[in-house]
């Protein structure tokens, strides 16, 4: 079974190419049928080859497959190859099948779009890049998959081109992940020019033999790190992520919180051995996740636009998964990872669900009461949301996040520091999460349902909601047994954490279940007992200040318009006269006299060319024959 | 049977060739013109069954016989655009037809 693997990216983009060369000459139900089809088989596949390397599992617990020789220059001999391990099992499982049951989302949601074809072709385009990045054996080619996906969310965020604000978010995001992917682009010639390799188990190998703290491994390591910051809608690169919510919603559900911003995540973990020789980078790793989480969880909780919340709610789960690899939690990591894209992948399609039913209203404060309204994506939000906070022992969220805090303790990399980060991010993650619960579903109705969800946009709710309660059961703390299959699959491609056995007292052992209790019990304080008077306070000067400065990311999108995009269009203002304008001018000048005289050439009359091809003929004559 | 020697078999084909080219870019006449580009074709047919003749090969009458083909196809080609040319222009003149000027 596991020779199919090459057909799991191939499908997808096999989907796009159909829809790309048919386009306009496909009905709404074909193009429905191509696109969401070519991810379900592609679904499919990973499933069976998932099943034949869990079930027997190959020599050395992991499968490779070389298609083709991509190029051979200058000792650069990449290969167009694929590597299947436990950890890419799991990613490609997550990626397929999340990523089907948004397509058939998308199927009904789009319904009435008049891009609907072009949407499923940037789609389909979009897993079959995602695919190529998690499956790639070498960095050469998951840097193919990685700018495939950054260019397919430009696509998809800036889709409905119409308006220029969209066209605005979407280049942001490309310029602001590009910065990033520069940097991977460099770490990766450093790596090259000093191992002669870029297939990744071969230099993970000669780096695994480097001293600790090699210069060069440490350069690497924060390039790459650059790169993961960059995807993954980290501090300080994150201000792209919020605006990509301009995009469609199952856009945001697919790209922008289950699978592309991960990438990041995928990088560190896949070139964990790097990390490992570079302790220092590392911490970075772990600061830069807990900073960036607890940023995200203060932005969220103050945000208006559903869309913008669960956005800064990804940034700040994507910290926790950054946490993780930062204590050199690699598999818990991972596991926060499958967990994360369930719930937000259905929080952001009951989202879809609901701002459509309300013609396009985004304001939560304009919603509200829809509980009766729409039962289905009533519960199914709220299992996300409470998955999202950690709610004890019920949801897939809180074992992925206890395994998290207790890691960010127990590991002999954590300290108190991060794990308290942790621990208040949690409370803020209870709080904001079901502050959108309250205020959307419960209280008065403040708009009328204009349109409501059929069986395709139902569906996906609710495997994704069964989903996010029983992802988390694959990996039990010990008080619970300790049945942890997941951590014993993704042992034969991750070093295993080593949490220090959940030794706790029982204060730090409690704490999420705690903390995130109490993030709800607030939330239900705020926003259900005493709405009114919460209103009334928000509106005083201070807490509305402090409120609008986290609305607003902190400011951070106003920082760099004075850090960088003031003082760049100045400066460009100021030395439009330079030196190297006549240069440039001059060149263009000389174009246009050499395109003069050779215009003038042209006269249209036959006997003058055909005496000058003749005197050329002569010339040439007479240079072989005198010569 | 006098033989032709090999140089005035060739001096006569540059002669040939010469004539024709000169007539190409003097004459103005699309049907001379054509004419010309016979003689040339011509010209360089001679060269070929002078050359094979010096060899004492088949080769060259072969070469003239292909020419002799494509010069049939060329003259098929070139009356029929003399006619277009006539209907459109009015005239044959080929300096009439300059309108691709840069």
């Amino acid at each position: 079974m596991m020779h199919l693997l090459w057909l799991i990216p191939a499908l997808p983009l096999a989907g796009f190419v159909l829809l790309t060369l048919l386009n306009r000459r496909l009905s709404r139900t074909a193009a429905a049928v191509i696109g969401a089809g070519s991810v379900g088989l592609a679904a499919l596949v990973a499933i069976a080859v998932s099943a034949s390397f869990m079930l027997s599992p190959p020599a050395g617990h992991h499968f490779h497959q070389v298609l083709w020789t991509w190029f051979d220059t200058g000792g650069l001999r990449p290969q167009v190859a694929f590597y299947l391990d436990a950890m890419t099992v799991v990613f490609i499982l997550v990626i397929t099948f999340v990523g089907f049951l948004i397509h058939l989302y998308s199927t009904e949601f789009m319904e009435h779009d008049e891009g609907f074809t072009r949407f499923f072709m940037y789609m389909n385009l979009f897993v079959a890049s995602m695919l190529v990045l998690v499956l790639a054996d070498n960095l050469l080619l998951l840097y193919l998959g990685w700018e495939g996906v950054g260019m397919c969310s430009y696509f998809l965020i800036a889709f409905w081109q119409k308006d220029a604000q969209n066209v605005y978010c979407g280049r942001k995001a490309f310029i602001i992940t590009r910065i990033g992917d520069t940097a991977l682009i460099v770490g990766l010639f450093l790596l090259f020019t000093h191992y002669h390799t870029l297939a990744i188990q071969p230099l993970m190998h000669a780096v695994g033999q480097a001293p600790a703290g090699a210069a060069v491994v440490v350069a690497a390591a924060w390039l790459l790190l650059g790169g993961a910051v960059g995807k993954s809608a980290q501090l300080p690169l994150q201000t792209w992520l919020p605006d990509a919510m301009a995009g469609p919603t199952p856009v945001s559900a697919l790209i922008h919180a289950a699978t592309m911003v991960t990438a990041g995540v995928y990088l560190i973990a896949r070139t964990h051995v790097l990390y490992t020789a570079a302790p220092d980078v590392r911490l970075a790793v772990a600061i830069i996740g807990t900073v960036t989480l607890l940023y995200a969880g203060f932005s969220a909780f103050a945000q208006k636009d559903i869309k913008r919340s669960l956005a800064y709610s990804t940034v700040s789960q994507i910290g926790y998964m950054f946490l993780a690899l930062g204590v050199a939690g690699w598999d818990a990591g991972i596991f926060h990872f499958m967990t994360h894209a369930f719930f937000k992948a259905l929080l952001f399609l009951g989202a879809g669900v609901v701002i459509e039913a309300l013609a396009d209203e985004h304001d939560i404060f304009k919603m509200g009461g829809l509980r009766r309204e729409l039962p289905v994506v009533f519960w199914t939000f709220t299992i996300g949301a409470a998955s999202l906070a950690a709610l004890p022992l019920v949801t897939a969220g809180y074992y992925s996040k206890d395994l998290i805090i207790s890691t960010s303790l127990g590991s002999v990399d954590g300290s108190a520091w991060l794990w308290a980060g942790a621990v208040a991010g949690a409370l803020l993650t209870g709080i904001y999460s079901f502050r959108l619960v309250f205020l959307v579903f419960f209280g008065e109705q403040k708009t009328p349902v204009t349109r409501r969800p059929r069986w395709r946009m139902q569906t996906p709710l609710v495997v994704l909601a069964v989903l996010s309660v029983i992802g988390g059961f694959v990996w039990l703390p010990e008080w619970m047994g300790g049945w942890k299959p997941f951590e014993q699959f993704l042992s034969t491609a991750l070093p295993t954490t080593d949490a220090g056995g959940w030794a706790f007292g029982l204060g730090e052992a409690t704490i999420l279940e705690v903390v995130s209790l109490t993030g709800i019990a607030v939330a239900y304080l705020l926003w259900m007992r005493r709405r009114a008077a919460t209103a009334v306070f928000a509106a005083r000067p201070a807490p509305d200040a402090l409120e609008r400065y986290w609305r607003a990311g902190w400011g951070f999108d106003w920082l760099y318009e004075h850090m960088f995009v003031i003082p760049v269009e100045w400066f460009a203002h100021v030395a439009r006269n330079d030196l190297v304008e006549p240069v440039v001018k001059g060149i263009a000048s000389l174009n246009v006299l050499a395109w003069r005289g050779l215009s003038a050439s042209q006269n249209g009359l036959l006997r003058l060319y055909i005496a000058v091809a003749g005197a050329g003929l002569a010339v040439i004559i007479a240079v072989v024959v005198l010569r | 049977m006098a033989t032709v020697s090999l140089n005035s078999g060739l001096i006569l084909a540059a002669i040939l060739f010469v004539i024709g080219f000169v007539g190409l870019i003097t004459r103005r006449n699309l049907i001379v013109v054509l004419a010309c580009i016979e003689i040339m074709l011509n010209a360089a047919g001679l060269a070929f069954v002078v050359a094979g003749a010096r060899w004492g090969r088949a080769d060259g009458q072969v070469m003239f016989l292909f020419v002799l083909a494509m010069a049939a196809a060329e003259v098929a080609v070139g009356l029929a655009l003399a006619i277009r040319f006539r209907q459109a222009l009015g005239r044959l003149d080929i300096d009439a037809a300059d309108e691709m000027r840069g």
